[in-house]
């Protein structure tokens, strides 16, 4: 017998007769949680569980890449906002749900308690913030992903070099930074979720520069874990990160800056 | 029975072991400190989540239901990751999982691998099996990376080197580093910072160079294929990324059914284990990914003997988030090399006898390393039932001939009322006669601490003869 | 209303104080409780040290003992947990001994909830001019799930100064058999334990349950700290004419 039918074997003896259980989610699922709700002692107004048969947004294994990336209004549920496709460039602000203030905040606070570097822009001086980071980090070459968009680069006074052809390990761990769009943002949680789409590359290119200033639409921000889960696709490499590289490893403190970048730089734009 | 190898030897029972570390006070002190502040962290970081309760059920449930079906998704799993580019393998015990790994690792030419934290191959000592085919294995984790160099065994499951003090760490990277790779800076002091950046340094061109890693997984996801890495340092991200090989060595329990579980395990699995909302990096790829070869081993090395075990099949829920340790009052004055186990902790207490059986001293002891306090129970993010676990190991225990012909004598005299009242006049008769120190195994208790004075009169004559105090 | 008392073997053999006590505080506040004399002890010790056969023959003399009666208070909330707790999964699904347990789990009450729960008292009257500290022992936590009904009770005690023990909810150690079998463990939570109660500045250490305070007090008499240990019925019991015993 192979190692396979042997153990699927001792698994079906192991179980035989033992009865099934129901999967109980009363916890707070995508789209109705409250934005401020996971800080201590807020309201947690609309928050409910939500129904176990929840339609998912196409079919129930894996969703193609765009299709769930409604963005939903406060409490309004997952009903008719507009899209953007992680897939598709970026677009202005205004024709999408304009995520409530309390979200961005939210994120923000929570982006910088990882003590990562945290500014809210809006769109027009998202260049100029841009610039300003890169300068102020001395940044040069800085790695730029296909699909960034380009009028965020227009201010800076960088190289900016492309992973075309590939860039080796070795090159990337010679650059300054990179710079990069993201996947969904999590608000409740300070994180960011990379999923190689546009403007965001492949994984190494957030991995080995020191430096990683990543640009996060404000509709782009959902509320927690659940939201985040319902919006990506499994199918894509996934990163998500939450502030800078830190270990625990030292007496169980949080020391920030190991192996991945060591500076985090979020660009809220609003 | 086989004797399934938890990557280290069974030799001392627990208390001869305990005994050692309790006298080690740079031990206690290290553990005492640790071990606190990651338990007001988690405290924190859990009370703001208003749905704990609600999420805590859930994990517990989709656990339950994973492992009733475990064969069918694991079936799943296997047909999701091959279709994704993946290469699924499977591993009745630790010596197959070591023969395959080894195999695959020689079938690209390499002698050297990195490797990501991973309680499963620690579990099956890949490490060394590795290295009597001529492969090094070289560990990225920091904690790790603190063992590995000082030739040391974990003692905890998330923070394998928590034994270690910074100037301890310090030391150890001053005099090992060079031995292995980059030394050590010449000034390196024993600020934290200044000790991730020489691990940093020393393991980067490692990162940048070699072609092979080999990883574990937080969770595989049934219906997708998709591996699951938590992590926070980035080395965890510097071995799934960069090698063209990666090998994934999965215990059979880490399946889950949908991707949608995630938005449970993601809440949990960070708060209760380094007491963060999100640690800093997961990693999530589903086969074969730009462009790198994927190999997952399935493992079971005795879950499916646990898996039979009505009560004890609950132990196969764990996450491996080490909040039962980090709570423990028993693990904190111990430490994790007490436990004689790659698994230390209440977690080990219960999974360590069942994988490897109750043969040897040590194992039968460990189910007895608790105090059962339930605290491990109460922040066990998927609700195992650790001190009900624990009393059913007990019971099946080989029990020393002393111990029962006192626990038969306790019982017969609890059997009728009137030989419990004919031991308490004669003791109230002989009070006087109590000795302050008690020879055998009560010595235990009379060493550190008084004995009660025996009263005149046990409750049950005051009642007679007082009728109730109403006389 | 016919109440018992389920006094526990320790109480009765080693601290009958404890048993008088919850007799003249139950029969102040108006509660004649009974004795039931074929009581001896919960069976807690050998299920937990892993011999279920005799706590199975204890688990059924006990329930058979308390047989009738419409509320049990049990003054200690690790033997009130064995009852609730464990007897349930002693008798099994189903037959004579489960359903005997089944009408037994929902009338055993510890102390502190009989007081609160049924009585609804949470000043009993007491008087008691020392400064205590409270240990709330873990089968009273966590097991029995008292709260803070303890606490609630100790506040309204006229006279008494009441200071929070840093770290209450940790184990002292005592963990039964555990005591013996891994005594150099817990003599060192003890260790823990009294320093944090030394470190209070309490006259007196209290809790509900009496193998815990037998433990830490044993530790706090070798080292002659001065600190007594009392269980908290006895400093419910105490009034201004009468004192404690
Ligand atoms: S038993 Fe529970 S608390 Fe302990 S490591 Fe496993 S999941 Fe975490």
């Amino acid at each position: 017998m192979s190692s396979r039918d042997l153990i699927l074997t001792r698994i079906r003896r192991a179980l035989a007769g033992v009865p099934d259980v129901e999967i109980p989610r009363a916890y707070r699922g995508p789209s109705t949680a409250s934005t401020a709700g996971g800080s201590p002692g807020s309201a947690t107004g609309g928050v409910s569980g939500r129904p176990d048969d929840r339609a998912r947004p196409s079919g129930e294994t894996t969703v193609p890449p765009g299709a769930r990336a409604e963005v939903s209004g406060e409490g309004t549920g997952a009903s008719g906002e507009t899209t953007r496709p992680s897939d598709e460039p970026t677009e202005p602000p205004g024709e999408t749900a304009e995520p409530p203030g309390a979200r961005i905040r939210l994120f923000e606070e929570r982006v910088g308690d990882y003590r990562a570097v945290v500014h809210v822009v809006n769109e027009a001086d998202t260049a100029g913030r841009v610039a300003r980071s890169l300068a102020g980090r001395g940044a040069r070459r800085v790695v730029v992903p296909a699909g960034f968009p380009s009028e965020w680069l227009t201010d800076a006074d960088v190289e900016a070099l492309a992973d075309d052809p590939p860039l080796s390990a070795v090159d990337l761990d010679g650059v300054d930074g990179v710079v990069t769009t993201c996947a969904v943002a999590i608000a409740e949680t300070g994180t960011i979720v990379l999923d190689t789409g546009p403007g965001q590359g492949r994984r190494a290119l957030t991995l080995v520069p020191d430096y990683h200033l990543c640009v996060v639409r404000a509709a782009q921000i959902v509320a927690g874990v659940p939201d985040a889960v319902a919006r990506l696709d499994p199918r894509r490499p996934l990163t998500w990160i939450s502030g800078p590289s830190a270990t625990s490893d030292i007496e169980l403190n949080r020391v920030e800056g190991v192996h991945g970048p060591r500076t985090l730089e979020v660009l809220i734009v609003t | 029975m086989t004797v399934t190898f938890l990557g280290m030897p069974a030799d001392r029972p627990f208390p001869r072991n305990a005994a050692r570390a309790v006298r080690n006070s740079q031990l206690r002190f290290n553990l005492r400190k640790a071990t606190r502040t990651i338990r007001a962290r988690r405290a924190s970081v859990v009370a703001e989540a208003p749905d704990w309760a609600e999420l805590r059920e859930a994990g517990r449930a989709i656990k339950e239901h994973t492992l009733r079906n475990l064969d069918r998704y694991l079936v799943q799993l296997e047909e999701a990751v091959t279709a994704a580019g993946g290469h699924v393998h499977w591993a009745a015990d630790a010596a197959e999982a070591n023969r395959i790994v080894a195999g695959l690792v020689k079938a690209t030419g390499e002698t050297e691998v990195v490797k990501v934290k991973s309680m499963a191959t620690q579990e099956i000592g890949l490490n060394e099996a590795l290295r009597e085919q001529g492969i090094t294995a070289y560990e990225t984790d920091l904690a790790e990376l603190i063992v590995q160099l000082g030739d040391d065994r974990p003692s905890h499951i998330l923070v394998p080197a928590i034994h270690r003090n910074r100037a301890e760490i310090r030391e150890i990277f001053s005099e090992h580093m060079s031995g292995w790779g980059r030394p050590a800076p010449g000034d390196l002091t024993d600020d934290p910072a200044a000790l991730a950046e020489a691990a940093r340094l020393h393991l980067r061109e490692r990162f940048l160079k070699t072609k092979v890693a080999i990883s574990g997984a937080n969770f595989a996801i049934a219906e997708t294929g998709t591996m699951v890495v938590l992590e926070s340092e980035g080395n965890g991200r510097m071995c799934l990324t960069l090698p063209r090989t990666l090998i994934s060595v999965v215990g059979i329990e880490k399946v889950l059914p949908t991707w949608r579980d995630l938005e449970v395990f993601l809440q949990l699995l960070p708060r209760s284990s380094t007491g963060e909302r999100m640690n800093p990096y997961t990693s999530m790829w589903t086969g074969a990914v730009e462009g790198q070869e994927f190999h997952l081993v399935l493992l079971d090395n005795g879950r499916t003997r646990v898996l039979a075990d009505e009560v004890g099949r609950q132990t196969l829920r764990c996450i491996r988030c080490s909040a039962c340790l980090n709570v423990c009052p028993v693990y904190e004055r111990t430490g994790g090399h007490a436990y004689g186990s790659v698994y230390p902790g209440p977690i080990g207490a219960i999974l360590t006898p069942q994988l490897r059986g109750m043969g040897s001293e040590l194992d039968r002891s460990l189910p007895y390393a608790s105090s059962l306090c339930g605290a491990c129970y109460e922040v066990c993010p998927v609700a195992i039932d650790i001190p009900s676990v624990l009393v059913e190991l007990r019971a099946r225990a080989r029990h020393p001939w002393a111990e029962r012909a006192g626990m038969a004598a306790a019982g017969w005299v609890f059997e009728r009322s009137g030989r419990l009242a004919r031991l308490q006049r004669a003791g109230g008769r002989l009070r006087g006669l109590v000795p302050r120190r008690l020879p055998g195994p009560l010595a235990g208790w009379t060493d550190t601490r008084d004995l009660p004075e025996v009263p005149k009169e046990s409750f049950r004559e005051w009642w007679d003869r007082t009728d109730g105090g109403r006389r | 209303m016919r109440v018992a008392l389920f006094v526990t073997c320790v109480n009765d053999t080693l601290f009958p104080d404890t048993g008088r006590a919850v007799v003249r505080l139950l029969r102040r506040l108006g509660v004649e409780a009974d004795f039931p004399r074929a009581q001896t002890c919960c069976g807690q010790m050998h299920f937990n040290t892993g011999y279920r056969d005799e706590a199975v023959r204890l688990a059924r003399r006990g329930v058979a003992a308390l047989r009738g009666y419409d509320a049990v208070v049990v003054p200690s909330g690790s033997c009130a947990a064995m009852i609730r707790e464990q007897y349930p999964k002693l008798a099994g699904p189903s037959g004579p001994f489960a359903d005997a347990v089944a009408r037994l789990v929902p009338r055993t009450y510890e102390l502190t909830e009989f007081l609160i729960d049924v009585l609804g008292v949470t000043d009993v009257g007491a008087y008691f001019p020392h400064r205590v500290t409270y240990h709330s022992t873990c089968h009273s936590l966590r097991g029995v799930h008292l709260g803070d009904r303890p606490l609630t009770l100790l506040r309204q005690v006229k006279g008494l100064e009441l200071v929070p023990l840093p770290g209450a909810e940790e184990c002292c150690g005592f963990g039964g058999t555990f005591a013996l079998k891994n005594a150099d463990v817990s003599a060192a939570m003890c260790a823990d334990k009294a320093r944090a109660v030394l470190d209070t500045g309490a006259e007196v250490l209290c809790a509900a349950d009496n193998s815990c305070l037998m433990h830490i007090g044993g530790m706090l008499r070798r080292q002659k700290s001065g600190v007594r240990v009392m269980h908290l019925a006895e400093i419910l019991c105490s009034t201004e004419t009468a004192g404690a015993r």
